[in-house]
């Protein structure tokens, strides 16, 4: 049985993962993760085996990603999107002039099992990945971190009309992921 | 007016997942979802991705090692 030190530092790479899936940035996920393990090795007695370790971790992980996204504030949102990445994707979906649908959108089905697939989860973590940075943070700061509107334009000094507008972007980049990759593979249903 | 088109009402059930909208949206929502038969199907797609995004929140925070797959399309 590896020792609760060792076990925490084992961990790394798998707290580096979430932590540049929010962060889009190596330097700034590496941040997070080191504050992380210092914070855990540092109060080990907080631990008291409640939860796994894991969910321990990633628990200290998410306040230690919202103090970074704080400190760097308008880098966060500071768009080098390119013109792809500014396109409405609402805009991809068939529309005819009148502004109804030009072909109907695919019926998913019920895939409530599916959902709970590794697999499935597998490509949720592709999809978020796909995001543009700016869209991929601030998306994953309402789902993943699961911060406020007003929150995040505090933090960030947002308005919440911009903050809205790439929410919508990034919902529906990811719709059309999942859409592309599982819901439209024959295997899906 | 209450008539909406599909392509507000797809922007609307988008804008539902994060805020409040108000009455008179809910409302152009609720009759245009009456008369259309499409729409109700992008709403279900939308629903499937939030009970999605909860599920995985979830996975990353007890199992989540999904290690990356084959790149989407």
């Amino acid at each position: 049985m590896a020792s609760f030190e060792q076990q925490i530092v084992d961990l790394r790479d798998y707290l580096f993962k979430f932590a540049r899936l929010q962060l889009r940035n190596e330097a700034w996920a590496e941040d997070a993760v080191s504050e992380t393990v210092l914070a855990a090795l540092s109060k080990p007695q907080a631990f008291e085996q409640r939860s796994q370790l894991k969910s321990w971790l990633v628990g200290i992980l998410k306040h230690k990603i919202i103090d970074l996204l704080r400190q760097h504030g308008r880098e966060v949102s500071a768009s080098s999107a390119s013109a792809e990445d500014d396109a409405d994707p609402l805009d991809l979906i068939g529309y005819q002039a009148d502004g109804h649908f030009t072909e109907a959108p695919a019926d998913w089905g019920n895939p409530e099992q599916e959902l709970h697939s590794h697999q499935f989860m597998v490509m949720m973590d592709a999809c978020a990945n796909k995001l543009p940075a700016v869209q991929g943070r601030l998306f994953l700061m309402r789902e993943w971190l699961e911060l406020s509107v007003e929150e995040i334009c505090k933090d960030l000094n947002l308005t919440p009309t911009n903050l809205y507008v790439q929410l919508h972007r990034a919902r529906l980049r990811l719709r059309a992921c999942l859409e592309l990759n599982w819901f439209a593979k024959p295997t899906a249903s | 007016p209450l008539n909406r088109t599909c392509k507000e009402v797809t922007a609307l059930v988008i804008a539902r997942e994060d805020r409040v909208l108000p009455l008179v949206e809910r409302l152009a929502i609720g009759i245009h979802m009456a008369i259309c038969d499409t729409c109700p199907v992008f709403e279900r797609q939308i629903l499937t991705m939030r009970h999605a995004l909860h599920q995985w929140r979830n996975y990353q925070e007890t199992d989540g090692d999904a290690s990356p797959g084959k790149p989407p399309d």
